[in-house]
């Protein structure tokens, strides 16, 4: 193994001069092949959060398959026809997940359509360019929540902080752009900024509210944003169940007016595909988070408190005020997020709108491993999931829960590298392991 | 019992900790193990009481080789070790400490504790240790919660002991009573593995001294071996023990502290009336056991811990209720007691780790921005000047040795502008090359004209720097002394002993020291 793995250094370097260089920057066991093996073997976090959602899928579509009529009647015949019934297997899982992505991303059937046209200009005209991309476009609409909620658990996570309220401070974020948007009569780009702005500011109350509790009598963040999860999702409720608060006119159902035309976030491509200018904002907070984190003094603060509060002391810096600016901040972004959704997609806001938006950003800055860009990719998997999940159970039969499945398991493989490192017989990095980044919060 | 360790290997990755290691130790013998740390005494010693599995190498005992898989094997062939840290439950007795796990019961299924208690006071008696059985071990003082160690060690019929690092929570009588019992647990039979870093002690008690270096044993002496030749061998090179530096030339009072009082939640005073005054151009050293309100005494001095009641005062302007930034700023350079914990942040590169208090000051900042390429050039520059010995400005700095952490702090605290340095127990845990180099930057801030003020619990440190001496007792300063002062004097006063203030006639200002009885003179 050791031959194999030294040999080809020297044998496929270009000169004499340069391998030696080469050979010296690599440290004096390394040939690039051992290098990169060494770097995928080692389970180093990264590592670990891929093989995570790939065990993950492999486990759903297992479990997808063996709960499956027509697979079970399959299996029951499985010594008289027992290639019928591992192939009947094989198909339902892998269907699922074909009609999941061609849900997602791309449906190579929309192509062909297209190009069955006319011309070009007609295909544009009738829709079928926007089928193309539709999937994608219905990816991107459902991961912008996810991705501003996201970063709502994973910029405090950077300062030390769990937030568990990203749903309180969405349902903040929610009410105030809504009623902005209904309550008020703007020209078009002004009423967007402001209810968006107001989204934020919703939010940011709720996670000011957080962050000043927690600087001035040292209550911890966790317990705080669980309890106003619920007094916020019944506060939700309380507006919404009577005429005079934010109860639509003339109906029982406890939802509000639609927001107006003014107040919709403006599509980007057009009527056909619901990918709105939402998306945008969820990557420049994603990106603004980035700067924040890693090129202020704001963000150094921020992260020398998540590592090591009594040495951030030391050096002079105010923890418990950082404490509320972090929460301020986080809870604006949640706030966006209840916002985007309201106006980008929803339009009205009923007694439910929050949805599973708040726990999802837990899971989502969990496998985004706490970086603005991890929760990205992050949000456009489980966006992606969302999206396809509806074809999936039309054409399939697999039903949409299945996603809350995969969601389920892929958290719990992150949360126990040890066990992705076991199956894969990976190396331990240095300490660590989304599992422990996560518990951390509790610490704090 | 004779104990034999055979070229015992330990790896770490691609890190060896004990490289081909051979020790014998003879019944009735003190052995002592000196090495710096990282050395790999404590490795070598995780292997033989069970902890760790070594690569290569065999222990034999009486000749015959034996094989640990926990600690439980390695008590059960006769070993006994005392922790660095002690392993006690604080709230119950002495004999209830010294049973547990091998309680003993009577027929009925009861517990027998008439027994335990009998035991202890028996081995008590025996080896002079004098520990009551019945006594709630939180209330003892930690001398005698070290010899709970011990006798939990004898009860479990130990006939090898191990002692880590003994001596580095105890006053120097405290210190002298270990010694008196190991010597007369070495009469009793008992082989003692006696590991340190501190070259007086281990001359004083060993029988045989074994000196590691890097995971090798780099030499075997008798203990007439002079302290110089055993640093050289530690080290490696040649090292200078004792800080050259000239007479100080103090100036007018920088840091002045009056009446400081700071009490914790519960209404515990632990500074209690402290008054002292730092002069440009002197060092004024803390002595100490700790735990006598020296850390508390730092921390209130930086803001972190709320001013009871007192003043301090940093060239004319009162900083009683100054927030530690603001001290900072007013211009205190401050090393941590615990640099792991208060000084860096582990996982944060050396050279941000190098601003770690100024980040938000041009030229590493303009508004909110940080400016990487000054961090960074600022990295590159004090890395040098400071020799500090890391792959890159980028690594982490949690990656770095003790020595070089230390250096990290120090370049950032004396790169900034300051009129007086805090350090408190500065060469803790570290090398002797670094304490040599640690030494000398603090000598070098002295003749700068700069206020120094060290806390340590090392009196050979308190020797080596201090151009005043005042000693804490129970929050309060028992008293001030000129560094010539023999080490019995500031001994009674560490423990608590009411001394006559007699401090250096004429160039002696000194402030009123609560305590201390007014001077019947000499």
């Amino acid at each position: 193994m050791s031959d194999q793995a030294a040999s080809p250094g020297p044998a496929t370097s270009p000169g004499p001069a340069t391998a030696g260089a080469k050979e010296e920057e690599r440290g004096p066991d390394g040939s690039f092949g051992r290098a990169l093996r060494d770097a995928i073997l080692e389970g180093n976090t990264v590592t670990v959060t891929i093989l995570a959602i790939f065990t993950a899928f492999v486990v759903g579509g297992l479990l997808n398959a063996f709960t499956n009529r027509t697979v079970l009647h399959a299996w029951a015949s499985l010594f008289s026809a027992p290639g019928h019934a591992i192939a009947t297997a094989w198909d339902t899982a892998v269907g699922a997940y074909v009609e999941m992505f061609e849900g997602s991303v791309f449906n190579p059937h929309t192509v062909a359509a297209l190009f069955q046209q006319a011309s070009f200009s007609t295909a544009v005209h009738d829709g079928y360019l926007s089928a193309v991309f539709s999937p994608l476009s219905e990816t991107a609409v459902q991961a912008t929540p996810l991705i501003l909620a996201g970063l709502a658990v994973a910029l405090p996570y950077q300062a030390g902080l769990f937030n568990i309220g990203a749903q309180s401070q969405l349902i903040g974020g929610m009410i105030v752009a809504t009623f902005l948007g209904y309550g008020v009569s703007m020209p078009f780009f002004v009423h967007v900024v402001v209810c968006v702005i107001g989204g934020f500011a919703g939010g940011a109350a709720l996670g000011w509210l957080v962050g000043e509790l927690k600087a001035r009598t040292g209550a911890h963040e966790v317990i705080v944003t669980i309890m106003l999860n619920y007094i916020m999702a019944y506060f939700l409720t309380y507006l919404l169940s009577f005429g005079y608060l934010m109860q639509a006119p003339a109906t029982s159902n406890q939802i509000t007016s639609p927001i107006a035309g003014n107040a919709h976030l403006p599509l980007l491509f057009g009527s056909h595909l619901r990918i709105n200018a939402g998306f945008l904002i969820a990557l420049a907070c994603a990106a603004g988070v980035w700067w924040l984190l890693n090129r202020t003094t704001i963000g150094f603060e921020f992260r020398s408190i998540g590592k090591n509060p009594s040495a951030a002391r030391v050096a002079g810096m105010n923890v418990e005020r950082n404490w509320v600016l972090v929460m301020l901040i986080a809870g604006g972004l949640a706030g966006l997020s209840g916002a985007t959704v309201i106006q980008g997609t929803d339009f009205t806001l009923n007694f439910q709108s929050y949805g599973t938006y708040g726990i999802d950003a837990i899971t989502v800055a969990l496998l985004g491993l706490g970086r603005p860009f991890g929760v990205v990719l992050a949000g456009l998997l489980f966006g992606a999931l969302h999206a396809g999940a509806p074809l999936m159970q039309a054409a399939t039969g697999t039903p949409v829960d299945m996603v809350e499945v995969l969601q389920a398991v892929i958290v719990l493989f992150v949360a126990a590298p040890p066990l992705i490192r076991t199956m894969y017989r990976l190396r331990a990095a240095r300490a660590g392991g989304v599992g422990g980044v996560m518990s951390k919060g509790w610490n704090a | 019992m004779e104990l034999e360790l055979k070229g015992i290997t330990k790896r770490f990755g691609s890190l060896v900790a004990n490289d081909r290691i051979g020790l014998s130790v003879a019944p009735g013998q003190v052995h002592a193990l000196l090495g710096e740390n990282g050395a790999g005494k404590t490795t070598l010693m995780n292997v033989l009481y069970g902890l760790l599995q070594p690569d290569e190498g065999e222990i034999l005992l009486d000749g015959k080789a034996v094989r640990f898989h926990s600690p439980k094997d390695a008590i059960a062939a006769g070993i006994g070790m005392v922790h660095q840290h002690f392993m006690l439950v604080p709230v119950f007795t002495v004999a209830e400490n010294v049973t547990l796990g091998i309680e003993p019961v009577r027929p009925s299924g009861l517990l027998d504790r008439g027994k335990t208690r009998r035991e202890v006071r028996e081995l008590s008696h025996r080896y002079g240790l004098e520990v009551d059985p019945d006594a709630l071990v939180e209330d003892l003082p930690v001398g005698i919660q070290q010899r709970v160690e011990i006798i939990k060690a004898l009860v479990r019929e130990a006939t090898v002991l191990i002692l880590d690092e003994p001596t580095a929570v105890l006053t120097p009588a405290e210190t002298e009573d270990l010694f008196r019992i190991v010597r007369q647990l070495k009469e009793g039979g008992k082989s003692i593995v006696f590991i340190s870093h501190k070259l007086k002690e281990v001359q004083a008690i060993a029988d045989t001294i074994t000196v590691l270096r890097r995971g090798t044993v780099v030499g075997e002496r008798p203990p007439g071996t002079t302290e110089d030749e055993l640093a050289s061998l530690m080290v490696g090179r040649n090292v200078q023990l004792r800080v050259s530096k000239q007479p100080a030339k103090p100036g007018d009072a920088v840091l002045d502290v009056d009446g400081l009082v700071v009490t914790d939640q519960t209404g515990k005073a632990w500074v209690n009336g402290v008054s002292f005054q730092v002069r440009a151009g002197e060092i004024l050293g803390v002595a100490g056991v700790q735990g006598n309100g020296q850390t508390e005494l730092c921390e209130a001095l930086m803001g972190l811990l709320p001013t009871a009641s007192g003043q301090v005062t940093l060239g004319g302007r009162d900083l009683t209720h100054a927030t530690p930034q603001q001290r900072l700023r007013a211009g205190v350079a401050y090393i941590p007691e615990d640099r792991q914990q208060d000084g860096l942040v582990g996982e944060f590169s050396v050279a941000d780790n190098m601003v770690l208090d100024v980040y938000d000051r041009p030229p590493f900042a303009s508004g909110i921005n940080l400016r990487p390429a000054a961090i960074a050039a600022n990295a590159a520059e004090r890395v040098q000047e400071f020799d500090v010995r890391t792959p890159s400005a980028g690594a982490p700095v949690s990656t770095l040795s003790g020595g070089n952490q230390q250096k990290v702090i120090l370049a950032r605290e004396l790169g900034r502008e300051h009129k007086v340095l805090l350090a408190s127990q500065p060469t803790r845990g570290l090398d002797v090359g670094s304490i040599e180099f640690v030494h000398r930057r603090i000598v070098e801030q002295r003749d700068k004209g700069l206020a120094v003020l060290i806390v340590s619990a090392e009196l050979d440190e308190i020797y080596a720097l201090a151009d005043r001496i005042a000693v804490m007792y129970e929050g309060r300063i028992t008293g001030f002394r000129p560094p010539t002062v023999p080490a019995e004097e500031l001994g009674l006063l560490m423990a608590g002993a009411p001394g006559q203030d007699s401090g250096s006639p004429g160039a002696e200002p000194t402030p009123s020291a609560p305590t201390a009885t007014p001077g019947a003179g000499q």
